[in-house]
């Protein structure tokens, strides 16, 4: 292509920022982006949804589903994005673009809503994307203990789980670098399993 | 509760007039693809209408990612992605494959070496 050989190795990464409705996805999204969250949508037609049979029906009725997401320049040839997953958890056809090659997932949950999470999380083990929960203090008062958070959700003791505000900077980026090192550390011992 | 935006919204018509239609893009774009004017697409010598002008200005600039293209030109994704991969087909834009990190696939070093980067830059936030 036309692209100056000093461009070449330009490359992007994405995370993922799945949790109910209202849990404050696009909050932790920006709190730490660079730019204003910006929302992206995506149509897709009924007939896709295997309920209507349209065929017939030369006007097909549409669904959108609209995502926010952020942006962070790692490096001026490497940009990672944090995509808020859709509201609702019925619109898997857009998850599974979202997930496809992301580096692993957030999960943020709201502690008195904590089934809202239970399809997201059952998602991510299905499709092996690496993720941590992190649990919205929206009051900065962690009310439940982190054991009885795992019991609840039925997570391995391998999965990272941490408090979290997500208006804070800092706290948001926190959770980020936890999920990066987590990802990393199953890198490691996988490889270390193999040899 | 339900959103505004997750209601039925009529024709799929509309959205894709600028398409001529299409519904299928000559490349799949990953969502945060990068995107990047070329040498051709700044030379505004090829440009085929308003919405390529729109795309050529907007990524001459600093890189964008497809999902960044459909968002500030308010059209959908599937439609950006028509109109991307028909301009990266003409070598007005270049566009930059992410790095994957799916579980089961890719180049394991180079996945490694990335999160590294990404780990250090977000240290640096």
């Amino acid at each position: 292509m036309n692209s100056p050989a000093d461009t070449s190795r330009v490359t992007s990464a994405k995370i993922v920022i799945a949790g109910g409705f209202g849990v404050g996805k696009t909050t932790l999204v920006g709190s730490v982006s660079e730019i204003t969250p910006l929302t992206t949508e995506a149509i897709m037609t009924s007939a896709s949804e295997g309920v209507d049979d349209n065929n017939l029906v030369p006007d097909k009725a549409t669904t959108t589903v609209a995502m926010d997401f952020g942006r962070i320049t790692i490096d001026q040839d490497l940009i990672l994005y944090l995509f808020g997953t859709p509201g609702q958890t019925r619109f898997w056809f857009m998850w599974d673009e979202l997930v496809r090659g992301a580096i692993g997932a957030i999960v943020l949950v709201d502690t008195r809503r904590l089934a809202d999470c239970f399809s997201v999380i059952d998602f991510f083990e299905h499709r092996k994307l690496p993720y941590l929960v992190a649990v919205n203090c929206f009051d900065g008062k962690q009310l439940h203990e982190i054991q009885d958070i795992r019991d609840a959700l039925q997570i391995s003791q391998d999965v990272p789980v941490v408090y979290t505000d997500a208006r804070n900077r800092e706290s948001t980026k926190q959770v980020l670098i936890k999920l990066v090192e987590y990802v990393l550390s199953m890198r490691r011992t996988r490889t270390v399993g193999v040899h | 509760m339900v959103l505004g935006g997750d209601e039925p919204t009529g024709s799929l018509v509309r959205p894709y007039a600028v398409t001529r239609g299409r519904t299928r893009p000559q490349l799949e774009i990953a969502l945060e693809a990068l995107v990047e004017t070329t040498a051709r697409g700044r030379s505004g010598q090829f440009l085929g209408g308003r919405e390529q002008k729109v795309i050529v200005d907007l990524c001459g600039g600093r890189l964008q990612s497809l999902a960044e293209i459909a968002a500030r030109m308010e059209v959908p994704l599937g439609v950006a992605r028509v109109l991307v991969a028909d301009m990266a087909a003409d070598g007005l834009l270049a566009v930059h494959e992410p790095t994957g990190f799916d579980a089961d696939g890719g180049d394991g070093s180079v996945g490694t070496e990335l999160l590294e980067r990404v780990l250090s830059g977000l240290r640096r936030l």
